[in-house]
């Protein structure tokens, strides 16, 4: 099914277009609301970016192939992106991404059954004074333990 | 001493314009606006040493003094608030705690180069800095400290502010350049310099978050005085984050020129739990390791070279006697075969060798001449891209395996670790 943004992103759209010298130059943040209001980035969505800023469809597709953040097939609607870099992984980084596996019930690139969690293991998101640690949607949280992935997994609304 | 980048940073609302204006807040842009000449600050920031703060540690002054003198286009100021450097967290401090200190440093900045238009690219995991920064943003264009007519002098900016959306690379001033203007982000070749031909073909200057927030102090007190406050050819303080094995890990502001050793022991209150040290990364993921042996020395760029490693971005991370070097230079490989690029082959393969090796070695099924494999590979790399970023991968695979022999050796003769007891390495 073909995508159409909403009004109000319409008029978001409006707005950082005249930021930029180029209609190209607005592709990133444009499609960051994309991914906001469809989830993930479709072949649709690339269409109608692509239409929108009047360029071929494989300049969005080398974008959205080459950045980590958009997502390209449905997903979960939180990303819990446990970070496996250098000092994580000198403070246990490894055993909380362990961890997190089992609590969910799932692998590193999937998401939960009931369509609220992704999960991801990362590069350094650039919080290594509070190693070992990990993005839940918007939000850093670290030092983590256990119990701390416990606590914060149920204030996200997980079982 | 005294704090000048971190002096907000625990004081209640650090962020909203009331604290700002309160402790000194935008006096130093009013000054350089009213008062001093483009060509004046420019002068001062030579003399101040400030050197980019970004990881290059190159003269900022310099930097903008390769702007064209006739001007047909439109410059650019961008801002690289895309932090990425693992062992790195200081910009993520700077913009959430005291983001008016960057707005100002900007407009400072806009004004000395003749820009009327600042981006600040800013990677697309830090969502709370954005929010912060764009509070920020919004607050000096109300009170007139952004937008037209900036202190009735006539003198316009306007700022905007980009999400990234997840690759280090772009991290890299021409990467970025590409990704701001909706390119994946493929560092372009140099010369042109982006000082000359850089966004949307127009002269441009990118600056670090950190560098660019040494602004106001240096037009307050004068390049002289914030040379003073650093070493020789290192003005300044910096933001230094610490990070792994230390009883206190944290952004620690010091003066160019710190001991190493002072860093860890007394700012971090040395090794954890009461551990031998055994190795440190002075300056980022990018940086040659350092032995225990080896820490006394200077945190400016030109000491740090001189032992063979690098300041880079002051991500200072610390291992003590249970890390397992192998371990570590695999946690290395897997980030730089995941972040390169993929436009020069050197580096993209390269990369990929490195990890297929160094995981190779850590699940004990090393074969002796893989140590040297690594030597040529690295050999091979360097110097021989568009970016810097070969460069900085080749620093660890040149001296782990070399200052930690021994340790690479065990894993290969035995097939297991000679630090950790459990070898239960899965591979991921």
């Amino acid at each position: 099914m073909a995508f159409t943004f909403t009004a109000e992103n319409r008029k978001k759209i409006d707005q950082i277009l005249p930021q930029y010298e180029t209609k190209q130059a607005a592709l990133l943040p444009i499609l960051h609301l994309a991914q906001e209001q469809n989830g993930y980035i479709s072949p649709e969505v690339e269409e109608a970016v692509a239409s929108l800023l009047g360029l071929p469809i494989v300049k969005i597709r080398e974008v959205t192939s080459f950045y980590t953040l958009y997502e390209k097939k449905p997903c979960g609607k939180t990303p819990i992106r446990v970070c496996r870099n250098l000092s994580c992984t000198l403070l246990g980084g490894k055993e909380i991404l362990d961890y997190m596996k089992q609590r969910l019930g799932i692998d590193v690139g999937e998401s939960t059954p009931d369509g609220r969690f992704r999960l991801d293991s990362v590069e350094c998101l650039c919080a290594c004074e509070m190693a070992p640690m990990m993005q839940v949607g918007d939000a850093y949280y670290g030092p983590l333990t256990k119990e701390k992935v416990d606590e914060i997994l149920k204030k996200a609304g997980s079982v | 001493m005294e704090p000048i980048l971190s002096k907000r940073f625990n004081m209640k609302d650090s962020h909203r314009i009331e604290t700002y204006l309160a402790t000194g807040g935008y006096r130093s842009a009013e000054k350089a606006l009213k008062t001093m000449k483009p060509e004046a600050i420019v002068e001062e920031v030579k003399i101040s040493n400030l050197r980019g703060f970004g990881g290059a540690g190159f003269s900022t002054g310099m930097k903008w003094s390769f702007l064209p003198k006739e001007r047909k286009k439109p410059v650019y100021l961008v801002v690289n608030a895309d932090e990425g450097e693992p062992g790195t967290f200081k910009d993520r401090y700077l913009m959430e705690r005291d983001p008016h200190l960057l707005v100002e440093g900007i407009l400072i900045t806009s004004f000395a180069i003749g820009s009327h238009k600042a981006y600040v690219y800013i990677r697309g995991e830090y969502v709370k800095s954005y929010q912060t920064l764009q509070g920020a943003v919004d607050e000096a264009y109300a009170k007139g400290y952004l937008g037209k007519n900036i202190f009735g002098t006539g003198f316009n900016l306007d700022v905007i502010l980009h999400m990234g959306a997840g690759a280090y690379i772009c991290g890299e001033e021409t990467g970025l350049l590409e990704s701001l203007e909706g390119k994946k982000g493929f560092p372009r070749l140099k010369p042109p310099f982006p000082a000359i031909i850089g966004l949307f073909g127009c002269p441009t200057i990118i600056n670090n978050v950190e560098t660019l927030s040494c602004l106001p102090t240096i037009i307050e007190r004068g390049g002289k005085a914030f040379a003073d406050l650093g070493c020789e050819k290192n003005g300044g303080t910096h933001l230094f984050s610490l990070s792994g094995h230390v009883e206190r890990p944290g952004l620690y502001e010091l003066p160019m020129g710190t001991p190493l050793r002072e860093l860890i022991d007394q700012h971090g209150g040395g090794i954890r739990g009461g551990k031998q040290l055994k190795a440190v990364v002075p300056g980022g993921m990018s940086a040659a390791v350092l032995k225990a042996d080896e820490i006394d020395v200077s945190l400016d760029y030109d000491s740090l070279k001189k032992a063979g490693t690098m300041l880079g971005s002051a991500g200072v991370i610390v291992m003590d006697e249970t890390t397992c070097m192998v371990e570590a230079l695999m946690v290395t490989a897997r980030f730089f075969a995941h972040e390169s690029c993929g436009q020069c082959s050197p580096c993209r393969e390269g990369t990929g060798w490195y990890y297929k090796v160094v995981q190779r070695l850590y699940e004990g099924k090393g074969r002796m001449q893989d140590l040297e494999t690594l030597i040529n590979i690295s050999a091979n790399m360097a110097g021989n891209t568009i970016c810097a970023f070969a460069d900085g991968a080749a620093m660890p695979f040149s001296s782990y395996p070399v200052k930690f022999k021994d340790e690479f050796e065990y894993h290969i003769r035995e097939g297991k670790c000679n630090v950790k007891e459990s070898y239960a390495y899965a591979r991921d």
